[in-house]
């Protein structure tokens, strides 16, 4: 079984580059641990002890899997996985800081 | 650096006004390692906040397809900020993730004075650079 995982710019470090990887498993989590056993450090980048990190994007084929079962999403062969890190911001709570001095 | 056409210049400026007191996002998309911004691709700020923004998940996928089969990038992120000055927020560092993106803040807090700076935004670090708005692009030499 082969499913096909695109990996963001930011994650490249993790693949030597590579802008797909290939991986197996039956669900999105058993394709995370997969991948991670050939790219050691991307699972860690896009999960932590609560789940699916919140300003990282995960799709299954059109969908984001948080619209679906998150880590528990299944995955079948001939899908295809994408990575996108959120596009995010904002001010925040910050007070003006004034000057060149910023956050 | 950042280099922008006039009109890609006034389009960020315009979106920021009119979602203002929200903050206004955005790209403008350019053929891949050109670092010539070309298409103003205005955004949703699907969290609607006067000081939070995010791109809404089908239109962030939606997107980046769509750059890739125009072999595109996204050049320039923009958002505003509406009561801060325009400088990237803790939240901006931390959430920039294109490091090849020129990072473009526009502040709307004073109305009819706005300010618009660019910068960059590697590794947590940030760097300011030099706007340069031009009437068209130049045609890159051959």
């Amino acid at each position: 079984m082969a499913v096909e995982v695109r990996i963001p710019t930011i994650l490249r470090n993790y693949t030597a580059g590579a802008k797909t990887i290939e991986g197996d498993g039956a669900t999105l989590e058993l394709l995370f641990a997969d991948l991670e056993t050939r790219h050691p450090g991307l699972r860690e980048r896009m999960v932590d002890e609560k789940g699916l990190r919140r300003f990282v994007n995960v799709y299954l084929n059109d969908e984001d899997v948080r619209f679906l079962a998150g880590l528990d999403t299944a995955v079948a062969d001939g899908d295809s996985v994408t990575i996108l890190p959120a596009v995010a911001g904002g001010a925040g709570d910050e007070v003006m800081a004034g000057g060149a001095g910023g956050a | 650096m950042l280099t922008l056409d006039q009109d890609t210049y006034d389009a960020i400026v315009a979106h920021a006004r009119r979602d203002h007191p929200d903050e206004a996002c955005g790209v403008v998309a350019g053929g891949a390692g050109s670092d010539r911004p070309t298409r103003f691709i205005p955004m949703l700020n699907a969290a609607r906040s006067p000081t939070f923004y995010e791109f809404d998940s089908g239109d962030l996928l939606r997107l980046y397809r769509e750059m890739d089969e125009r072999d595109e990038e996204p050049l320039v992120i923009y958002h505003s900020h509406t009561a801060t000055e325009a400088y990237p927020s803790r939240t901006d560092i931390s959430y920039a993730s294109e490091p090849t993106a020129h990072y473009v803040l526009v502040s709307t807090a004073d109305p009819g004075a706005e300010q618009f700076r660019s910068f960059r935004i590697v590794d947590g670090v940030v760097s300011e650079e030099e706007v340069r708005v031009v009437a068209t692009l130049d045609e890159q030499p051959l």
